[in-house]
């Protein structure tokens, strides 16, 4: 009996990402997702620009690639032209979602779009060569900000799931990391469940995952996972930030 | 039984499998290197693999395959 193996919707293929990064570990869990529900075949996966981009040869669904930011947009095109079969994600970084396709992901979120957005968030443009992104902690150390993120000239890190939160439009919003086993667990579940409501019909589901660059942060692999739980989660802290339809089963 | 196996050329020898194992078992080989140039994670004592995944889970490549017999 197989206990674990790689799973039939990511291809066996070798990934191009970095030693150590948790992009791998996250496509993993998308894959895992749609082999379960078995979706596959009508799933329509959009990649970003960053080091995601290449996400289209790794995925065995259809992928197509978005202009930088703007995989929101395209996706609605797509759930759109046939809303009853086409199962839509778009896998988007920081830099692409958080800062060039801002409005593009408020918008998708406001008009709560069915669709599934897996949001990668490394506090960094890792693709570029570790410039800071809206992400980046306050005192983070890039190669844009080299004494550290100063507030006072780069403002604050921007949080996604908190900001989207307050619109009326989204249904599910939750944050997640991978940085231990039982955290991948979490991940996982909350990465189903954001397929799950498309297939229902409910609309808008963003989960976003704290992922590590041990590259552009220069730290090793294990490092980057400890930096998550002593740096990141402090300031981005784990949970759902909405969940309409378990809210209003309570409110029952 | 559990089998363990590796696809060794795939993997880059990050390490995070040998932070997960809750045995202890897995160690990134010190002499031996694959094609891509890495030092691939190996298993020190296969007969004392419990099958609990955990290595695989936290795997950014799916190097590692499990099986129960
Ligand atoms: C229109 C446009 N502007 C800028 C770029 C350069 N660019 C490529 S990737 C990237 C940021 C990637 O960072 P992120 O989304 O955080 O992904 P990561 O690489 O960290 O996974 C930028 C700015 C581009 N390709 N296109
Ligand atoms: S640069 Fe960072 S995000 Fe990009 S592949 Fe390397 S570790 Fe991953
Ligand atoms: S399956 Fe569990 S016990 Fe066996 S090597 Fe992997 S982490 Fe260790």
């Amino acid at each position: 009996m197989v206990v674990f193996d790689k799973p039939k919707a990511l291809l066996d293929v070798p990934l191009h990402y970095c030693p150590g990064c948790t992009h791998g570990i996250i496509h993993r869990l998308v894959a895992e997702v749609i082999d379960e529900l078995g979706i596959e075949g009508r799933t329509i996966g959009i990649a970003p620009v960053g080091c995601a981009v290449m996400a289209y040869d790794y995925f065995a669904c259809d992928m197509i690639e978005a202009a930088h930011g703007r995989a929101p947009a395209v996706a609605t095109g797509v759930k759109r032209s046939d809303p009853e079969h086409n199962v839509v994600f778009t896998y988007q970084g920081d830099g692409d979602l958080a800062s060039i396709g801002t409005a593009e992901i408020v918008h998708a979120a406001a008009r709560n779009e069915n669709i599934t957005v897996i949001f990668i968030n490394n506090a960094i443009y890792g693709m570029t060569g570790g410039q800071m992104a809206p992400t980046s902690l306050v005192g983070q150390v890039t190669q844009t900000s080299p004494y550290g993120r100063d507030p006072k000239l780069c403002g604050y890190p921007v949080k996604i799931c908190e900001m989207l939160a307050e619109l009326e439009g989204p249904e599910y919003l939750e944050r997640v990391t991978v940085n231990s086993v039982p955290n991948v667990r979490k991940a996982k579940k909350a990465i189903k469940k954001a397929f799950q409501n498309q297939l229902d019909g409910k609309g808008f589901s963003l989960v976003e995952v704290i992922s590590a660059c041990p590259t552009n942060w220069g730290m090793t692999p294990q490092k980057a996972l400890e930096w998550i739980d002593s740096d990141m989660i402090p300031y981005y802290p784990l949970g759902v930030y909405k969940d309409r339809s378990a809210n209003s089963e309570v409110a029952k | 039984m559990i089998k363990i196996s590796f696809k060794i050329d795939t993997c880059k020898g990050c390490g995070l499998c040998v932070g997960a194992c809750p045995k202890k078992l897995l160690r990134i080989a010190p002499d031996a290197i694959n094609k891509k140039g890495h030092h691939p994670a190996e298993i020190t004592d296969a007969s004392a693999c419990i099958g609990c995944a955990s290595c695989a889970m936290m795997c950014p490549d799916c190097v590692i395959r499990i099986e129960k017999e």
